[in-house]
């Protein structure tokens, strides 16, 4: 079926989330309600998915999209715009510098072949020794990890530094690629996972969200896949 | 990098490597532009209207005029000969989709912002909240130097926010490194 035509409650809708650059659920369904009573546009509560389709129709021939997917540290989901040409990087491109861009890349190195997920501020200090572009001085390294996570690449946590949910969203398909089996999958639902836990014994990984809604019904912590006890903390 | 292709009957020379590459002041005619469009593939041209899109909305997204010169080098590039049939259709896209304008502020330098054309509503928050006391700052700025008739002193202005405990020594609460914040960024967004 043809989609239905762009009205000014979309654009706000677009222009919003512009800003914004990732959104949880619940405030989007918000504002989609909000967009749609400011242009006197017909309002089908609970069509959040249809109304950002017909955005996404038109988004496709620019290669964007708006795109769901769920936070790992609260389990919520959030919708993002991201930009779906190439390999993902070259968006952030025309933003940061060469030897910035190369930090960033280092960084999501450290993260993604972590065990938790995480790179400390240590680490990505020794990193930005090693540039090969152009070394950084820590000063610098703070500040531009600063503006990454303003940017909602990076998120932060007790000095350690993680991807934003807006980032796994914008680079999973770019991030399997290019890492290939160096990245999990969850057992559960199948996605990316960047801060995971793992099954001791046969080594599969799960999103600690996914690991709280699973265990919630067993009484017994068994893996899924080669069922030995689950020995990690359940969230 | 830069392409040294000579565009036969395009109607323009292309200058040397560097700042030259794009020499502006040689731009095509219209109808130069459409029968240059006929010797490139649709596919082409709508790719580079896409990655126009894609590099306004980054560049506004960051609240920094955009220079015609900046567009030519990092997205039109080797299509300049049909720069202006892009830019239309980018145009165009922009408000269709987005409902932005993209409007020239100095016809003199060539240099462009995105502005809304959906009408304002109340309350609503389009920016992050640091982006927001920026704006705040920025028009408190504004008023006192138009109240003052254009052209205050840099004292005067610094001694205006000291009373409104904003100064260019300490670090402010909100605003970080005051003097940088005015003397770079709210300059640089012009």
């Amino acid at each position: 079926a043809m989609a239905a035509q762009m009205t000014d409650a979309h654009r706000r809708f677009l222009q919003v989330l512009m800003s914004h650059g990732i959104m949880e659920g619940s405030e989007a369904r918000k504002l989609h309600r909000r967009c749609c009573e400011i242009h006197k546009v017909y309002y089908a509560h609970d069509k959040l998915d249809d109304f950002i389709s017909t955005i996404n129709s038109h988004l496709q021939p620019l290669f964007m999209q708006i795109r769901k997917g769920m936070s790992e540290s609260d389990g919520r989901a959030h919708y993002a715009l991201v930009n779906l040409a190439e390999t993902e990087i070259t968006k952030m491109a025309s933003d940061y510098t060469e030897n910035e861009l190369e930090l960033f890349r280092k960084t999501m190195d450290l993260i993604v072949l972590s065990e938790n997920g995480f790179a400390s501020s240590t680490d990505i200090l020794n990193l930005a020794d090693q540039l090969k572009t152009k070394k950084m001085k820590k000063k610098e390294v703070e500040q531009v990890l600063k503006v990454f996570v303003e940017d909602k690449w990076l998120s932060e946590r007790n000095g350690e530094y993680t991807l934003h949910t807006r980032c796994i969203i914008e680079m999973e398909q770019y991030i399997l690629s290019n890492y290939q089996d160096m990245a999990r999958k969850c057992n559960i639902c199948h996605s990316l996972v960047i801060q995971s836990q793992v099954c001791e014994s046969c080594g599969i990984g799960m999103h600690l969200p996914c690991v709280r809604k699973y265990f919630r019904a067993q009484t017994e912590p068994r893996c899924p896949q080669c069922n030995d006890f689950w020995s990690c903390d359940i969230p | 990098m830069s392409q040294r292709k000579r565009s036969k009957g395009s109607g323009f020379s292309q200058g040397d490597d560097g700042d030259e590459d794009f020499n502006l002041s040689q731009m095509p005619t219209h109808s130069q532009v459409q029968r240059n469009l006929e010797r490139r593939s649709q596919d082409q041209v709508n790719q580079k209207v896409s990655e126009l899109v894609q590099f306004l909305l980054v560049k506004d997204q960051k609240k920094i005029p955009i220079k015609r010169a900046d567009i030519l080098k990092k997205v039109i590039r080797e299509y300049k000969d049909v720069y202006s049939e892009i830019v239309n259709r980018a145009g165009r896209t922009l408000q269709q989709v987005f409902g932005l304008q993209l409007v020239e502020i100095d016809t003199k330098h060539h240099i462009y912002i995105l502005i809304s054309n959906l009408p304002r509503a109340e309350g609503e928050n389009l920016h992050r909240d640091n982006q927001t006391a920026k704006l705040g700052l920025l028009i408190i700025i504004l008023s006192f130097i138009f109240m003052k008739g254009n052209s205050p002193k840099d004292s005067a202005v610094w001694e205006f926010l000291r009373r409104l405990r904003v100064q260019p020594g300490e670090r402010h609460e909100v605003f970080g490194d005051v003097k940088k914040l005015v003397t770079e960024e709210f300059v640089r967004q012009k």
